[in-house]
């Protein structure tokens, strides 16, 4: 299966994000848990893109592990603001918004794989994977 | 895609009746609370039932969303049940670390009906049934119910 790049500028990107994310994840076989836990991490992470960058953009990747596993990438990425303190940020209760400050931590529960790249001025990069 | 999707709010009896039937964007989710306060404000209603059972999912701001409408109409009064979260989605809830905070949940309309009634005392007059939506919708709720 092909990769798919979503834009990521308005609230209602955030609704197609999580809506193409999960027709992935069915397509991919992923269970309904699944299917929501994914819908829910691109949800998270892509309203964090909207808000905190402005605009950015999803990648959707199938993929398959050296041991032949097939599993679904998503990386977001945006070159905002970018993160100062990335620990913090991963913490739960955390927000510079007000916000409840689960979008990070909880996306990481969700998730077989999470790495964050950020660096003030210079944007960020998501990468998360769940395997089937 | 449309970004002021109208989402229902009907009132039966002395419950406000709110059935989302399709995923929102954050700025509908913001709308919606804001018009569910103040039609408790103008009806008066004492019970808020919101079926979300055809959501397939619930992230960080729609489950803020329904523990601040809690909040807000404990303060106007009236109680707020939470009706149909399917299995999958309260799992992941869970998981994100979300609690619906102040918000009791129930399996179907019957069920939230019954705990508004006989947990919180909210009876239901006898009085007309008056739509601050779309009327259509009511008659699936009810068959539903
Ligand atoms: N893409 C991003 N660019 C810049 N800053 C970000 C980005 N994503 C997250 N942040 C920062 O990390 C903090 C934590 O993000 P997280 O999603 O966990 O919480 P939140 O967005 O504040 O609240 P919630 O998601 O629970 O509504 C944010 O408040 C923001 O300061
Ligand atoms: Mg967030």
């Amino acid at each position: 299966m092909e990769s798919k790049s979503i834009a990521l500028e308005h609230d209602e990107d955030v609704v197609v994000a999580r809506g193409e994310v999960r027709t992935i994840a069915a397509a991919l076989g992923f269970t309904l848990l699944d299917q929501t836990r994914l819908a829910t991490v691109a949800s998270e992470l892509a309203r964090n893109v909207v808000k905190y960058a402005r605009a950015g953009r999803l990648i959707a990747q199938p993929t398959d592990s050296p041991h032949g596993r097939r599993g679904l990438r998503l990386i977001f990425e945006d070159t905002g603001p970018g993160i100062p303190d990335i620990a913090a940020a991963m913490r739960d209760g955390y927000s510079t918004s007000k916000g409840l400050g689960k979008g990070l931590p909880g996306s990481r529960r969700l998730v077989d794989e999470f790495d964050i790249q950020s660096a003030p001025g210079r944007g960020t990069k998501i990468t998360v994977v769940r395997w089937l | 895609m449309a970004t002021a999707q109208r989402i229902p709010i009907l009132k039966v009896g002395r419950v406000l009746v709110v059935p989302i039937q399709t995923d929102m964007d954050d700025q509908t989710v913001v709308h919606l609370q804001e018009r569910i306060l103040s039609e408790l404000e103008r009806t008066r209603a004492r019970g808020v039932l919101i079926d979300i059972s055809l959501l397939e999912m619930v992230d960080s701001f729609i489950g803020r969303m329904l523990s601040d409408i809690a909040a807000m109409a404990r303060v106007m009064d009236a109680r707020t049940v939470v009706v149909g979260i399917q299995p999958a989605v309260a799992i992941t809830l869970v998981e994100l670390g979300l609690e619906l905070t102040g918000v009791a949940t129930v399996l179907n309309v019957d069920e939230g009906i019954k705990l508004l009634r006989e947990e919180f005392g909210i009876e239901e007059r006898d009085e007309e049934e008056e739509s601050c939506g779309e009327l259509s919708l009511l008659g699936e709720q009810i068959n539903r119910a």
